[in-house]
């Protein structure tokens, strides 16, 4: 892409230096053991001045990894950020972060809270306070100087974030996820100002950077997308948007645009088709299966739903019915395509007959349906059961399973994957697990128990 | 200005405020005489007994002394604190060893460091008063520093990640940071758990104000040996009015420092909503409004901060080297001196335990054991009282309102200081040492227990009891399925700290210099006390051993596993 890039600027006439750029940079964690936990694959980013550039993935794309990478605050474990052409080391000279939770110190006031950056750079007295004031009006704070934090809104709290980061002049300013812990109508708002802050140059600032899930902010702010996909975290897609601000969602080339990065994110991992770099989709293949996680309470019922949609609907489509993010959709479409219950093309989800079935069958025989599939096709949940099946007394502990994942996973992730793991086991009823003794294992047989709840579901 | 209810009002804010400035004025003067009085006092030669006169007109000077010892004490604490958690939570290296001292000398008993610690201050000022007075504040230094440098270490454990960041994004530069982040952070943690150690402090200090050490007699000016010398005298009067001085002082410094402490460290709360229940201080509010204060902070401090500031950010301009080979060199070489120290200690302790006979060892174990019963009594007795009263009192606010203040001024005056009395009234009963050093172990302990299981049955949510009046509970299984288990953390956070209370009470409660003669019963505290006395120091290490050894193995394997479960099952918070 970069060399895309810079032919086209190459025939323009002028070829716009980057601000800051990644080269081949990644993140690992190495393990004990030959196996590294590939993190984010080897990549290049380039961001360039006047650009708002959107980081679009999935929740464990390594998206916010990433973000501290280029900004300095962690650094690769191989690879080279460079900083206008020469390495960094340790956190950037001019660049500011919006955080998610906003970050702000609660125990200083908002006027405080944004001198707080020009204190640590040693501007004197007058000088913070003017510049403070400033940035507040530009913001629409103005009269909240002497607001603790805890007093205002949320989308007041995050615009205090904005001024603090553009109080420095920040020559990229990087934006975590800014507006996902606010709600719709805020979100909305403040987006419009920071675009409308942008576009008449009231910005200090030469290029923006923004991480977001969500894949109508990327293309209603963005310059430019870039998507990630997840394990380990590479670039599947990265392209420019040219639509005229202000946007409209309803613009046919809008929604064009969204359907596009959905077939990016549901195509398969590793699809060569719309991989860009191609080294990286080599590293996907020898993995260990990952368990989505998804709720089987969510399967169901987004089974359920695409049955009433005559088992076949856009993904898209889907996402703005439930008013989903992608966070929360993918993993259960992914969770509903590993059991087999559903086939993902081009953007499409569309149910298999199996799925058909199950979506149509009380609930008893839906957990049968549920048995059958995982003990199919989910290898995680095979492997526990024949571990319990191999021991006399039917019960491992936690550790032991631990260990296996850990090879494969993060330490969080590892968690995650358990937990999933017995939300399904215990939906599918294969196992149980005590969390006090922190063992798993399988129940003895209760058959009358059984008997009554079918009888009480059939009346 | 025309309108005159605003300028009467003007006027009222005007002359309060001039009253306040006086007494913050004659407040500074009163500390300028104060520090210079004091270091009259401290070096002056010695006199080891000091002659303690039972006249309440001494009261004031004796409190004076007293408290003089408990703000120096706690100012070394804080400083110190706050410097081990900081080391402790930024050095990878260290956190493991430093967090094992941190829970060892936590639970080893205090008291029984005071011979050693005197003698060596002694006679490292041995024509200075400044010596025995540096002894018994080193003393209470032990005692009451390690919970707040724990505290302090695990609130920068917790700092939020991206409150980390932001500071590191933004260049804070150390000092900016630890103003501005780590200290705001610990400061609530700091404020509670001040008022925490200062109150085992007085714990300490009235039993460290006069003490026998082999045939030296040490006696400090204070409430403490007042109170002391009041009871073996059989004074009655005095009694009252040490006992009616002490309450008053911890009354006082209740209103005056840790009211107004809590009440502004309510703004360092890492909450992002406001809630509804906060802290108030009238006390407080006077300071924030004297004018004088203001004045100081605008023209003093507020330039001085900003020089301070300046400078710091254009030090951090330089990139953070890598740590050299010299300085690896170093923190190795200071590690391997720590531990041929520590070799060294050991070696000697255990020459100086070379005396000890069989016969002793028994003894020691025997009296181990007694003091273990002892202990155990002490928490059953504390429980079988405070959990019904607290449960009862936690359930209804306007109990709580009424008992909670008593309850904490009752639990605020150290147990120490009414022991001497407690005693006059057991041995006039002709009860013996035995049951009455568990009346005083209860004394000091108890409280930990109550105030915990109050917070807990307060943090029972309603519909918890609404289930069980529904569905009409028994009263028994409403106490086994609702209230014993909401508030088990609670308790057990209370029994951990009583039970570490009640070990450390049996040195003073097991063996007492009373009316020239000397009360003890069979335990380890009484032996802990009586080689003390008698200055035999193989003893005294060997049954000070015995009993950190004992407290710390009980804090591993009862109270930890226990804690541990009251985390994960009996959590409220799903």
């Amino acid at each position: 892409m970069n060399l895309v890039q810079r032919c086209c600027a190459a025939i323009i006439g002028s070829v716009p230096e980057p601000l800051i750029e990644a080269r081949q940079v990644e993140k690992f964690y190495d393990q004990p053991s030959e196996n590294r936990i590939q993190v984010i694959a080897p990549l290049d980013l380039a961001i360039y001045p006047n650009e708002i550039l959107t980081l679009l993935g999935p929740s464990g794309s390594g998206k916010s990894t990433l973000l501290r990478i280029l900004t300095g605050l962690s650094s690769a474990s191989a690879g080279q950020v460079l900083w206008h052409g020469s390495p960094v080391n340790g956190p950037c000279e001019n660049v500011s972060i919006v955080f998610q939770s906003f970050a702000l110190f609660p125990w200083l006031t908002v006027l405080e809270n944004v001198e707080a950056p020009l204190k640590a750079r040693g501007v004197s007295e007058a000088g913070r306070a003017s510049r403070s004031f400033r940035m507040l009006d530009s913001v629409g704070l103005d009269g909240f100087e002497n607001a603790y934090p805890k007093e205002l809104s949320g989308g007041m709290r995050q615009r205090v974030g904005f001024a603090r980061a553009l109080v420095v002049e920040p020559e990229v300013l990087f934006m975590d996820e800014p507006f996902s812990a606010l709600d719709v109508l805020t979100a909305e708002n403040l987006r419009s100002e920071l675009l409308e802050l942008w576009e008449d140059k009231k910005m200090p600032t030469r290029a923006v950077f923004i991480v977001t899930h969500n894949i109508e902010e990327a293309v209603l702010l963005g310059d430019r997308i870039v998507v990630l996909g997840k394990n380990p975290g590479r670039i599947r897609t990265d392209f420019h948007v040219d639509l005229p601000r202000p946007r409209d969602r309803k613009h046919p080339r809008f929604t064009k645009i969204v359907d596009y990065i959905y077939k990016v994110l549901t195509k398969p991992d590793g699809d060569p088709e719309l991989t860009l770099s191609g080294p990286a989709a080599q590293d996907a293949r020898a993995k260990y299966p990952m368990l989505p996680h998804a709720r089987t309470g969510g399967i169901a019922g987004f089974l359920e739903i695409l049955a009433d949609h005559n088992g076949r609907e856009d993904v898209y489509r889907m996402a703005d019915l439930l008013s989903f993010e992608i966070d929360d959709l993918l993993p259960i479409v992914e969770g509903a395509a590993l059991l087999g219950f559903v086939k993902v093309t081009e953007g499409d989800v569309e149910m298999t007959p199996e799925g058909l079935e199950f979506a149509n069958a009380p609930i008893l025989r839906q957990k049968e349906l549920f048995r059958n599939a995982a003990l199919e096709h989910v290898a995680l949940l095979k492997q526990i059961k024949r571990a319990l099946e191999s021991k006399s007394d039917h019960t491992l502990p936690d550790d032991f399973f631990h260990d296996i994942l850990d090879e494969h996973f993060t330490e969080e992730e590892t968690i995650r994957q358990l937990e999933t793991a017995i939300n399904w086991g215990r939906y599918a009823e294969l196992f149980d697990h005590d969390s006090e003794r922190k063992r798993f294992f399988i129940p003895e047989e209760t058959p009358t128990e059984a008997q009554n709840v079918e009888v009480g579901t059939e009346t | 200005m025309t309108v005159p209810g605003l300028a009467r009002s003007l006027i009222k804010d005007r002359t309060w405020n001039f009253f306040m400035d006086a007494i913050v004025f004659a407040g500074l003067f009163a500390v300028a005489y104060a520090v210079v009085a004091v270091a009259r006092y401290w070096f002056s030669t010695p006199v080891a007994a000091v002659e303690i006169s039972l006249s309440p007109a001494a009261i004031p000077r004796y409190a004076f002394y007293s408290l003089v010892r408990m703000t120096v004490a706690y100012l070394l604490s804080l400083g110190f604190a706050i410097g081990y958690g900081y080391l402790a939570a930024y050095n990878k290296r260290v956190e493991g060893p430093m967090l094992a001292v941190l829970d060892i000398l936590q639970s080893i008993p205090v008291l029984s460091f005071l011979p050693g610690v005197m003698l060596a201050m002694v006679s490292l000022f041995p024509s200075r008063q400044l010596g025995v007075e540096f002894g018994s504040i080193v003393l209470i230094f032990t005692g009451q520093v390690w919970n707040m440098a724990f505290s302090f270490y695990a609130s920068l454990k917790a700092l939020p990640r991206e409150l980390v960041e932001a500071s590191r994004v933004y260049r804070f530069s150390n000092l900016q940071r630890f103003l501005q982040l780590e200290l705001p952070q610990g400061a609530i943690g700091l404020v509670w758990n001040s008022m925490v150690s200062v109150a085992g402090g007085w714990f300490f200090l009235m039993a460290c104000e006069m003490f026998v050490l082999g045939k030296r007699d040490f006696r400090l000016p204070g409430l403490g040996s007042y109170l002391q010398s009041a009871a073996s005298a059989g004074d009655t009067v005095a009694i009252t009015w040490g006992i009616a001085a002490m309450i008053g002082v911890v009354v006082l410094i209740d209103q005056l420092v840790w009211r107004p402490a809590i009440a502004w460290s309510d703004k360092f709360k890492l909450e992002q909503v406001e809630s509804s229940s906060s802290h108030s201080s009238p006390v407080l509010n006077l300071f924030r409004k004297s004018p004088l204060l203001t004045q100081l902070r605008d023209k003093v401090t507020t330039p001085f901060m900003e020089r301070v500031y300046l400078s710091a950010s254009r030090r951090t301009t330089e990139v953070k080297a890598e740590p050299s080979k010299w300085q690896k060199g170093f923190v190795i070489l200071a590690g391997i001196i720590a531990l041929l120290l520590i070799l060294h200690g050991v070696f000697q302790g255990l020459l100086v335990m070379r005396g000890i006979t069989r016969a002793d060892l028994v003894t020691t174990v025997e009296s181990a054991g007694a003091t273990f019963l002892r202990v155990l009594a002490a928490l059953v007795i504390a429980s079988a009282w405070t959990i019904p009263a607290g449960v009862a009192i936690g359930f209804n606010p306007r109990l709580a309102r009424i008992a909670q203040p008593v309850a904490q001024i009752a639990a605020s005056v150290p147990a120490t200081a009414l022991f001497p009395v407690l005693l006059l009234g057991l041995v006039s009963l002709g009860g013996g040492l035995n049951t009455g050093s568990i009346l005083l172990m209860l004394l000091g302990t108890q409280w930990y227990i109550l105030f915990n299981v109050i917070a807990g049955a307060i943090a029972i949510p309603s519909e918890f009891r609404e289930v069980a009046d529904i569905f009409r509970f028994s009263r028994i299984d409403r106490w086994r399925t609702v209230i014993l288990p909401a508030i088990f953390p609670y308790l057990i956070t209370g029994l951990v700290t009583a039970s570490g209370g009640a070990w450390n009470a049996s040195i003073v409660a097991e063996y007492f210099h009373f009316k020239g003669q000397v009360l003890s019963t069979f335990g380890l505290g009484a032996e802990i006390s009586s080689a003390t006395d008698s200055g035999n120091f193989a003893l005294l290490l060997l049954s000070t051993i015995v009993m950190a050894t004992l407290v710390v193995s009980v804090n591993r394997l009862v109270w930890r596993p226990l804690y541990r479960r009251a985390e994960t099952r009996y959590r409220l918070e799903a």
